[in-house]
């Protein structure tokens, strides 16, 4: 089985497993107790806030573990919006921000458009956060689902100038690229990185107006100690794959556009993440081309209505206007070989239109 | 005005059904295509995009979402 959702959760990274191991031997204790155990416990825990911090290049008491990303994602609205009702009760958000943000956003959101690319409308955010009223304003780092990069360090000075701080969903970034400075909180999620499931981050910067929080001590240590590990490797590693998988990215957007037809590629085709592409194809279920894939060995993502379970598309494609029926996401990882994209590049036309076939639309 | 009825039809079915009828109808001529499904708003403006023909925008009938495309080629 190939896998290619690495942006949805990438395979544990061997040094992750290693140091899960030897955490549930280690670090099992709580670390809030006094007895020799607890603070063996409370060691392994200071050392994966350390090295996680050194990694985000924040202070170690700015980080907070949390139960995941989507908890991380809730907390930053939240305590965001909270620490800042004196100001006013508006999240400002781009169109494309993760579910878990808008979820939390609710009816206090703003939303700012995209661009056909996926990337933010920068005029409009900055009228968007210098209205009245404006709390917090949130920017996903790169698209989940398109890759696009989104002007962070641009959107960042306009929150500056109005005085509003600004919330980074880094999901995509951590591990993979660089994140701009100049954000007032940030998450990000393990699982994404190679660290294991259930293990997310929330980075609040000194100074951000915060209502007061609890201490992230109950939280699963081993796990905790196997997200920094991997962490650490993955940031060791991130230049040489960025610079190793980006060129299998663009290889697949080229061949794809060339090799099935009425397909149409999305997001930025330069200033995107090195990891992920997605593509949509014209006239054909969302549903059938992920079992159609699933049987050639093939595990990837899609956007299409038909494969969510409310059953609309993804808001994301529909923000930025392209076809969001037969689509599909492809992310790679740091152990996605170049047999594997070309397996998936020399066997998808066929998929593509077999499905067409069985359709009737192959001459539309 | 041609009207193709795709209500209680899934995405990619109304596109379908308007790539078919489209090139059946004269050059300038609107077809509506009644659909339901949520993808519908945005799938067939995409399709004209793709396509090259003209969008006309979206109304409501009886109470159902339909959608305006005008051949243009």
């Amino acid at each position: 089985m190939t896998y290619f959702d690495a942006a949805a959760a990438a395979p544990l990274h061997p040094v992750a497993r290693q140091a899960l191991l030897a955490a549930l031997d280690d670090g099992w204790a709580d670390p809030g107790k006094l007895y020799s155990q607890a603070r063996r416990a409370r060691q392994l825990l200071d050392a994966a806030r350390a090295t996680t911090a050194e990694i985000l290049r924040v202070r170690p008491d700015e980080l907070t573990f949390t139960s995941g990303g989507t908890e991380a994602a809730q907390s930053a609205v939240r305590g965001g919006l909270s620490g800042r009702r004196r100001a006013g009760d508006r999240l400002v958000h781009s169109a494309i921000e993760h579910s878990a943000v808008l979820y939390a956003a609710g009816s206090a959101g703003v939303e700012v458009p995209v661009d056909r690319q996926g990337r933010l409308d920068l005029d409009a955010w900055r009228e968007a956060v210098k209205s009245p009223g404006v709390a917090l304003a949130a920017l996903i780092s790169a698209s989940h689902e398109v890759g696009t990069v989104q002007p962070v360090a641009e959107a960042a000075q306009a929150c500056a100038a109005a005085g509003v701080p600004l919330y980074v969903d880094a999901a995509q970034s951590v591990g993979r690229v660089p994140v701009p400075d100049g954000w007032s909180l940030l998450t990000a999620s393990a699982r994404k990185w190679g660290g294991p499931a259930g293990v997310g981050l929330l980075v609040v910067r000194k100074g951000v107006r915060w209502p007061p929080g609890h201490e992230d001590t109950g939280r699963d240590l081993p796990a905790i100690v196997a997200a920094a590990a991997a962490l650490r490797a993955v940031s060791g590693e991130q230049a040489a794959e960025a610079a190793r998988l980006a060129p299998l990215v663009d290889r697949i957007r080229r061949v794809v556009a060339a090799t099935v037809p009425d397909v149409e590629v999305v997001g930025d085709p330069d200033d995107r993440l090195p990891h992920l592409v997605t593509f949509s194809c014209l006239y054909v279920d969302g549903e059938a081309l992920l079992h159609a894939l699933d049987r050639r060995g093939f595990a990837v993502s899609s956007g299409s209505s038909c494969t969510s379970s409310t059953l609309r598309p993804s808001h994301v494609l529909e923000a930025m206007g392209v076809l969001s029926h037969g689509n599909v996401r492809v992310s790679l990882h740091r152990e996605t070989t170049e047999a594997d994209v070309d397996r998936f590049l020399s066997e998808l036309p066929d998929v593509v239109a077999t499905l067409r076939a069985e359709a009737g639309v192959t001459d539309l | 005005m041609t009207v193709i009825d795709c209500l209680g039809q899934r995405c990619p079915l109304p596109v379908i059904a308007l790539a078919k009828r489209l090139p059946g109808v004269p050059v300038g001529e609107v077809v509506r295509v009644l659909a339901d499904d949520p993808a519908a708003a945005n799938d067939i403006p995409a399709w004209c995009r793709m396509r090259g023909h003209e969008y006309v925008g979206r109304i409501t009938t009886d109470g159902a979402p339909a959608y305006d495309v005008r051949r243009t080629h």
